[in-house]
């Protein structure tokens, strides 16, 4: 998939030939979002020994103009699961209501029952793919963290056409291509996961988080992390990226100022 | 700048709002959200005498990306626990792994009731029938997979029943369906129907006397179908990381898993 | 049965603030032959006497499988209890397609609970002449509910209901302490005992008669539940040779070693 969510839910270019772009006309009956307007860029998470590590940077980005720097985009759920948004952020946010109500539903009445992450995961790509299938789509990739029914760590993704998978480490939009070969290296199976340390895990998530920020132009210093366990959720929304290193950009060659 | 110009705003790497046409010049509106993906990988499935076997690698991919390496496509269907371990009948789907899983989700909860309000399981040629129905009632929104049916038929032999997207259904001996179904297809003509062997010195052109078709055993038909998958691993990019077997038997369904190559 | 004029309908309180439509059909589940059930730390248990109209036919469904992780069993109008265990069955079917998860036992039980109650508000509806126990496991445990054709449902640690399920119910206020510490069998041959209280004088226990379901959580390192299964027929022996009448006291003398 293209990292850029513009193209998310478009035809391939290699497959279906270039986009035809000319459903742009000011009238019509159409009301259904053709397109994200303020974006997320990537979600990073990975697996380990207890439970999961889940994080994103604070940036809404309106195209290229960073628009919103201080928008959250980890949000809790029930205290026992973190749902992570990549996408739309006006539809981040009606998906946000949506995780209120339900989670004031299942807290009334019957006291004990909540909804683990891989319900709610299932939950939350049921929506997806109704909405899809409505031609309505919720731009969103979401990574949801968590523990299953046995209490075992989860992870999985869903996305704006309901497609659904899991493993031990994912990542959305940009941070599929530049991230998830770093995570990868770090537990490239469940059976590594399972033995990787918090610290480890962490560690691994902050090099991605800092990595993206070198190279995807629509990310930001500014991010959250969240570390979910059976004894509950950790979740920091305002740190900085450390330790940066610039010094790579000088030997970057082939755009801008220079020209050797 | 494949990349780019997938994004209808801009006609080249320019990313500004500025840039944004206001008018459109076509007259006719199309719709820009395409609700469907490819999701790789393959599946495939061969039948016995009394035995059948369903399999399908466990990748998934988003254009070169690879999501997962382990997404299974093959799902026991209408067991009455959520393991399904009283399972009688598999599925497998291929294409747009979200209608796969709706479509092996509308399926399932069929064959669950028809369990609860005839207290038997399903026979297999009904459930191909209902499959079909199921694909054409979204005839004009299709289920963008290839599905494979597979179980033991009223005589207990092997039955596969395969699909296209619109619900039209065959049973046959073996089929091969996704992204390398045309690598491992003419494979399985050969060593499963015999196609082209015929008996050396039978005879010269049409003269010559073909293999006679003998149902293959077990064992040969499960080498078989890892054969197919090392193959096509070695040369669809969209195939590999793992390979999930299931086996029907009289005795139940038995699930197998085995490492494909992750390059 | 001339019992008064406000009986004609289930909107129309009388005069002493009954409503006896809903009477009425409480009436029906006493009529339905005795279901016990009952629930310890790790089981939950429902054993029934199934009944046959004659010589000639078959018996009477009494306990029926919802899902994985409940049953139920019912007194009264068998084809009212079917329509609410269609229902059951639907319910339980979209939680674990909607959720991935197995119902919670007391929102199933409060959502025909919901629907019984409507049939005592609406003029021309008639309320359900069907009680159930519902017996099953969630991730809080094993639990027993019972409902009413009221729309009362309320949770119970052990339960009889139908036809002279007094006695039954007699049996298992004597015996509640030890219910929750019993083991799977145990526990169905409690429930066994308090059923053949409240038999007929002339009738007894047989395979023939006697349904069985039992349900039970997750033993230690076990991936998954032990899921409701039903018995019948031979498969229910086991546990009616152990009240028979003859073994009766060494089953007894067994017991009290136990304890």
């Amino acid at each position: 998939m293209n990292h850029l969510p513009q193209a998310w839910g478009r035809p391939r270019d290699d497959v279906y030939g270039p986009y035809d772009g000319s459903y742009l006309q000011n009238d019509g009956p159409n009301q259904h979002s053709q397109s994200p307007i303020v974006t997320g860029t990537s979600v990073l998470a990975l697996k380990f020994k207890d439970g999961v590590v889940i994080a994103a940077d604070n940036l809404a980005s309106y195209g290229s103009l960073a628009r919103f720097t201080d928008v959250k985009r980890l949000r809790k759920f029930a205290e026992t699961s973190v749902v992570g948004f990549g996408g739309d952020v006006s539809d981040m946010q009606y998906l946000d209501r949506l995780l209120n109500s339900l989670d004031i539903e299942e807290a009334y009445g019957s006291t004990g029952h909540t909804l683990n992450a891989q319900n709610l995961h299932t939950y939350l790509a049921k929506v997806l793919y109704k909405r899809r299938s409505n031609f309505n789509p919720l731009w969103n990739q979401l990574l949801v963290a968590g523990l299953d029914g046995e209490g075992k760590p989860f992870l999985a993704s869903a996305d704006l056409l309901g497609t659904t998978f899991s493993s031990p480490s994912l990542a959305t939009g940009f941070g599929a291509h530049l991230a998830q070969p770093l995570l990868r290296k770090v537990a490239p199976d469940e059976e590594t996961a399972s033995k990787l340390s918090l610290e480890q895990a962490v560690e691994a998530v902050k090099a991605s988080m800092k990595v993206l920020f070198y190279r995807d132009a629509r990310s930001i210093d500014k991010y959250s992390i969240a570390v979910v366990t059976k004894e509950g959720i950790d979740l920091k929304q305002d740190e900085k990226l450390e330790n940066q290193s610039w010094a790579f950009a000088e030997q970057i060659r082939g755009y801008g100022t220079q020209v050797n | 700048m494949t990349m780019f110009s997938q994004n209808p705003l801009m006609n080249g790497p320019n990313y500004s709002f500025s840039q944004t046409p206001t008018m459109a010049s076509g007259a006719n509106k199309e719709h820009s959200f395409y609700p469907y993906t490819d999701n790789g990988g393959s599946t495939l499935a061969i039948s016995g005498n009394d035995f059948m076997i369903m399999a399908g690698d466990t990748r998934s991919t988003s254009g070169y990306n690879i999501n997962t390496r382990y997404s299974p496509k093959v799902f026991k269907i209408g067991g009455t626990t959520s393991s399904q371990d009283d399972a009688t009948l598999v599925l497998s789907v291929v294409g747009f792994a979200a209608d796969g899983h709706a479509l092996k989700e509308k399926l399932d909860a069929i064959v669950k009731m028809y369990r609860y309000q005839h207290g038997k399981p399903m026979s297999v040629k009904a459930c191909a029938q209902r499959l079909s129905t199921i694909l054409y009632g979204k005839r004009f929104f299709p289920y963008y997979v290839t599905a494979i049916l597979g179980g033991l038929d009223e005589d207990g032999k092997g039955a596969v029943y395969s699909y296209d997207p619109v619900g039209s259904y065959e049973r046959e001996q073996c089929r091969a369906a996704g992204a390398a179904a045309s690598l491992i297809m003419p494979f399985l003509d050969n060593q499963v129907n015999f196609k082209n062997q015929y008996i050396p010195g039978s005879g010269e052109g049409h003269a010559l006397v073909e293999r006679a078709k003998d149902p293959l055993p077990l064992v040969v038909v499960e080498a078989l179908v890892k054969d197919a998958f090392d193959s096509a691993v070695e040369r669809h990019i969209e195939v590999g990381d793992g390979l999930s077997m299931m086996l029907i038997t009289k005795n139940g369904i038995e699930e197998k898993f085995l490492p494909l190559k992750k390059d | 049965m001339f019992r008064n004029n406000y009986d004609n309908d289930s909107v129309t309180f009388s005069p002493q603030g009954r409503i006896f439509q809903v009477e009425y059909a409480s009436e029906a589940v006493k009529q339905g032959s005795v279901v016990v059930g009952l629930v310890s730390k790790t089981h939950a248990v429902l054993v029934a006497v199934k009944r046959n109209a004659e010589e000639l036919s078959s018996y009477q469904k009494k306990i029926i499988t919802i899902d994985e992780h409940l049953g139920l069993s019912l007194a009264g109008l068998a084809s009212d209890a079917r329509v609410l265990s269609n229902f059951m069955k639907q319910q339980s079917l979209s939680s674990r397609l909607i959720y991935g998860r197995a119902i919670p036992l007391s929102r199933l039980v409060d959502s025909i609970g919901d629907r019984a109650q409507t049939n005592t508000q609406h003029y021309g509806k008639r309320p359900y002449g069907v009680g159930l126990l519902v017996a099953g496991v969630d991730e809080l445990g094993p639990h027993l509910f019972e409902f009413q054709p009221s729309g009362m449902t309320q949770e119970m640690a052990a339960s009889a209901i139908g036809a002279r399920s007094q006695m039954a119910r007699t049996y298992l206020e004597r015996n509640l302490e030890k219910f929750a510490d019993c083991g799977r069998q145990e526990l169905v041959v409690h429930g066994l005992k308090a059923l053949k209280e409240s038999l007929a004088q002339d009738k007894e226990l047989t395979v023939e008669n006697c349904s069985v379901g039992v349900v039970g959580i997750r033993p230690d390192g076990a991936k998954t539940i032990e899921g409701f299964k039903l018995f019948d027929g031979q498969d229910v022996k086991q546990w009616v040779d152990l009240v028979a009448e003859g073994a009766e006291e060494t089953a007894e003398e067994g017991m009290e070693v136990d304890t």
